[in-house]
């Protein structure tokens, strides 16, 4: 980078290096302390924070799983209740879909993105604060709801009129409907964040043809956010006037319509599936490079097989409807484009397959994971395609077929690749490695548990075994094949509770991680392992798409960002060609603020409409601190 | 609990793959194809996939040689090509076998069905108002003939299915919806409710009787007339407290002063096979433990505990198991 004509400041180039870490050190890094972790914006600390957060929704979430599996076990079994029950398939649904599947993608996203594309923090990174703040009271509200007996029993679809005034007594319904509010609005936030950071902060050179897969993915997925949660939110919010202020938007005795709803629920809720795989897909792109030992087979197809996903999840959400009575001939139309996206989904396996092929595979356990994710995602893929046929779906729809399709889906699909990508990256996250023994072991026991557990499920669906029944009758041949579910999640469970004792001791005690362990070609690996503040001494510059491969020893850097105050580089959307100096915020504690205000306003809400009132008065003091100017000069270019 | 015999089908009598209805017989060939080409698709990508590692083993030389990356388009092409081809031949299928689901003829028994927490309400539909009748839970139909349910949703939505005979069709408030059954065999086949409907969506079933088409009629004019008289003391003292307690404001026994309706139609509930969709066998013991404790026995539904005495309770549930 040139050196601007306006020289303002101490810059990187004025210094020696040994200082220039130190001087970068002090701009940077976040003040040790109670405060100065609540008043973070550093994109690591807050990603990590996410990822953690997320883990401990899937633990609690698989809890829940546990007891219905033992409940389900034997017929007619006094375990549960059927209100506990419906409460507990409503938590698992919601908690794992709101909670743990979205989240953990982009948190994954937020602490990676900014180092994948060498820059020094997130765009927004405030905002990135805030996001999760309301994603933990988001997450908060749920629980301590489900502990006192007011969990949401509607499932996590909360179809109407069951999740109406007339049918969802109490305020269950309600903390469902809110909990989606605070989810949906991290989401978007964090969305935000990363199509900014993607389009404008990428590393000097990193044209769109040298962004890793990953970072493509999320981009998709960041916009896929951004189109399709404003129908849950619109869904949700109407959901709450319906029952707190007797709007009628569901009520078909007033002219209501309760189809509305699964059109507004699904057109989200198909895209969030999306949302969920796409950054998965991302994943096993990038990391499938340094365990093929090659590049990726297939760049433009991978990219493009993302965007046609991205674009085809929105014209298929009719075929969650197919037994509600819609016009057979528009149901048609939506078997076609739900088959369709089997189309970019095979690019993309048979890119991953070449890639293999045409490598020399080093089996290490993120390879595993990347190999156990192809043999389930096809059978997910493949009765995807089964549920798309209408006739088809009309006996398996709500049956434990679909159980077992979206589990093979999510867990095979995107729970598979997520734990390949917490070995992979937690050098990375932590500067230790992970247990290669412990992760085999892992592996194993929970692919073995994972297929034993799933697939009779697909069986007992056509054996005619509907969903969301919390006891079935002895006299249905239902008995033994549930058993053996119960007993082989068993297995998948102690695959998990390893997976966990191999992340805190390798956290803890695990190997020291050098710089570049996996010797992978993006840029995250070409800075510490974990990355200092400042992520990059120097920021990166790009001349290919595997830069730590083609230009092994010594990497082109930029110079000219001040190190006297926090600053990145600015780039162009198409080429990234460096276009300004911007400054990046300092610490704040109002996200913090703004959160609790924000909270306060929501939960408020839920027994109350004033509360938008009266509660948009501290949301209002809030930002006003937020946003108060501080004098700090703009893009300098 | 629930021993009804399986007349006329010797395995699961609630299954997909286990069919006895014209529509059903049609859908398991289709799951049946579709399930098998799926299946060799699945091995095709697992074999190139183990070929794949398998290859890796061996030192090779440093990749991106222009003909190996020729050579690996021309298979990933063409692999996409399959796929286009059979996602479309499945898209026809899908499409031809769903019109052959919607075939419905002018002459074909009509039942109104009604879906409610947690019971099925039925109502025989009849070319003139004297021929119609109520009863829940438990529909008859003749074997081989078209019978066409009329779907209504009232409180919340369900589901109707009866795998062995059809696909599934939601009932949905404000929304009639459709659906054709007919069954090829005689026999008792089970459905259950299919949309998660609260509290006992895991107990809503009901059960369709495929008998002959005499067998039907005969039925069908015993469940015409008003209930039976009650034959001796105890059972006429049943009647009594029916009509003196609570019962009668939910439920109706044609024949009687008690013409509830929020309830299913009690007329001949003796003569189905079950009750409390489809919970128990309908013994006068297991009416008399329902009406004691309906709460215990199924959690959360509308009928409420009726304090009886234990003689009340007796003469209740003998006069119910009599009405045949």
């Amino acid at each position: 980078m040139n050196r601007p004509a306006t020289t303002t400041g101490m810059r990187d180039i004025d210094i020696a290096r040994t200082k220039l870490t130190g001087a970068l050190a002090e701009t940077w890094t976040t003040p040790s302390g109670f405060w100065g972790a609540l008043a973070t914006v550093d994109h690591k600390i807050i990603g990590r924070r996410y990822i953690f957060t997320a883990f401990v929704f899937l633990a609690l979430g698989g809890v829940l799983a546990a007891l219905m599996r033992i409940q389900l076990a034997q017929p007619e079994a006094r375990l549960l209740g059927p209100d506990r029950y419906n409460q507990i398939f409503t938590m698992h649904g919601a908690n794992m879909m709101f909670l743990f599947a979205v989240p953990v993608m982009e948190a994954v996203a937020v602490y990676l993105v900014p180092l994948m594309v060498g820059t020094r923090n997130i765009a927004f990174p405030r905002l990135n604060a805030f996001s999760y703040w309301i994603y933990l009271a988001g997450g908060m509200l749920l629980w301590t709801a489900f502990a006192l007996d007011m969990g949401p029993d509607v499932g996590w679809f909360a179809y109407v009129p069951l999740s109406g005034p007339q049918y969802g007594a109490g305020k269950r319904a309600d903390i469902w409907a809110q909990m989606i509010t605070f989810t949906e609005l991290s989401a978007l936030a964090v969305a935000v964040e990363l199509v900014v950071t993607i389009f404008k902060q990428r590393a000097p050179g990193m044209t769109l043809d040298r962004i890793p897969v990953f970072v493509w993915a999320m981009l998709v997925t960041s916009f896929l956010v951004i189109m399709a949660m404003p129908a849950i939110m619109i869904a949700s919010t109407s959901l709450i006037l319906d029952r707190l202020v007797g709007t009628h938007f569901y009520n078909p005795a007033e002219g209501g319509d309760v189809l509305l709803w699964q059109h507004l629920f699904w057109f989200f809720g198909h895209p969030e599936v999306y949302i969920i795989f796409l950054p998965a897909a991302g994943m096993v792109s990038t990391m499938i490079e340094p365990f093929a030992r090659r590049p990726a087979f297939g760049y433009l197809g991978l990219v493009m097989a993302l965007i046609a996903t991205g674009i085809l999840s929105f014209g298929l959400w009719v075929h969650h409807m197919f037994v509600a009575g819609l016009p057979r001939l528009g149901d048609s139309f939506f078997t076609a484009s739900s088959m369709a996206i089997a189309i970019p989904a095979g690019i993309q396996i048979f890119c991953w397959i070449a890639t293999l092929w045409d490598g020399r595979p080093v089996f290490k356990t993120p390879l595993l994971f990347i190999i156990g994710f192809i043999v389930t995602f096809v059978i997910g893929g493949l009765t995807g395609v089964m549920v798309a046929s209408v006739p088809f779906d009309t006996q398996v729809h709500d049956t434990y077929f679909v159980v077992a399709h979206f589990h093979y889906v999510l867990i095979g699909g995107a729970v598979f690749p997520l734990l390949g990508t917490i070995h992979y990256w937690f050098p990375k996250l932590t500067g230790r490695m992970m247990s290669e023994t412990l992760g085999r072991w892992s592996f194993w026991l929970i692919f073995i548990g994972f297929n034993a557990t799933f697939f009779p499920m697909h069986i007992l669906g056509l054996e005619g075994m509907p969903r969301r029944i919390y006891t079935y009758q002895p006299d249905l041949p239902w008995h033994g094949l549930n058993l053996f579910i119960s007993l082989s999640a068993v297995i998948l469970i102690a695959g998990f509770l390893l997976f966990f004792v191999n992340v805190i001791r390798s956290a803890r005690s695990g190997e020291v991680a050098p710089d570049n362990p996996w010797d992978a070609p993006t840029l995250e690996w070409a800075t510490t392992s974990p990355p200092p503040s400042y992520n990059f001494a120097m920021i990166p510059v790009v001349g290919s798409l595997h830069p730590l491969w083609s230009e092994r020893d010594t990497l082109p850097v930029a110079d000219g960002l001040r190190t006297d105050r926090r600053e990145l580089i600015v780039t162009t959307l198409a080429t990234a060609e460096p276009q300004a100096r911007d400054a990046s915020p300092q610490n704040s504690i109002w996200p913090l603020w703004a959160a609790i205000a924000t909270t306060i306003m929501l939960i408020w809400s839920i027994f109350s409409p004033w509360a938008v009132v009266w509660g948009s008065i501290p949301v209002a003091v809030a930002l006003i601190g937020w946003f108060w100017p501080k004098g700090t000069p703009e893009d300098e270019s | 609990m629930l021993a009804t015999p399986l007349a006329g089908c010797g395995g699961n009598w609630q299954s997909a793959l286990d069919v006895y209805g014209t529509s059903a017989i049609s859908l398991k060939h289709l799951i049946i194809l579709i399930v098998a080409v799926c299946s060799a698709v699945w091995m095709l990508v697992m074999a190139a996939l183990i070929a794949a590692l398998w290859r890796g083993r061996d030192a090779r030389p440093a990749p991106a040689e222009p003909g190996r990356e020729r050579r690996l388009t021309i298979a990933v092409i063409g692999a996409v090509v399959a796929t286009v081809l059979i996602i479309s031949t499945f898209t026809i299928m899908s499409f031809i076998a769903t019109r052959a689901l919607t075939v419905a003829g002018q002459d074909d028994l009509t039942i109104r069905v009604r879906g409610l927490q947690w019971w099925w309400g039925l109502e025989y539909v009849g070319p003139d108002p004297s021929s119609r009748f109520e009863t829940a839970n438990e529909i008859h139909i003749p074997v081989g003939r078209n019978v066409r349910l009329k779907l209504e949703g009232v409180d919340v939505i369900h589901s109707v299915w009866v795998p062995s005979l059809a696909g599934k069709q939601d009932l949905v408030p404000g929304r009639p919806n459709e659906l054709t059954i007919r069954a090829e065999h005689a026999g008792v086949y089970r459905g259950q409710c299919a949309e998660f409907c609260g509290m006992q969506h895991a107990h809503m079933a009901l059960l369709v009787i495929a008998e002959t088409q005499d067998d039907f009629d005969q039925w069908a004019a015993a469940q015409r007339q008003a209930a039976a008289r009650p034959p001796d003391e105890e059972t006429a003292a049943g009647l009594q407290t029916f009509l003196a307690k609570p019962c009668a404001a939910c439920h109706t026994i044609r024949g009687t002063a008690a013409a509830g309706t929020s309830g299913p139609d009690l007329t001949h509930v003796g003569s189905r096979r079950t009750i409390a969709a489809g919970l128990f066998e309908t013994t006068r013991g297991s009416l008399a433990a329902w009406i004691a404790d309906p709460q215990t026995i199924k959690p959360g539904n509308n009928m409420p505990m009726v304090p009886l005495t234990p003689d009340e309770l007796r003469a209740v549930s003998a006069y119910l198991a009599s009405l045949k």
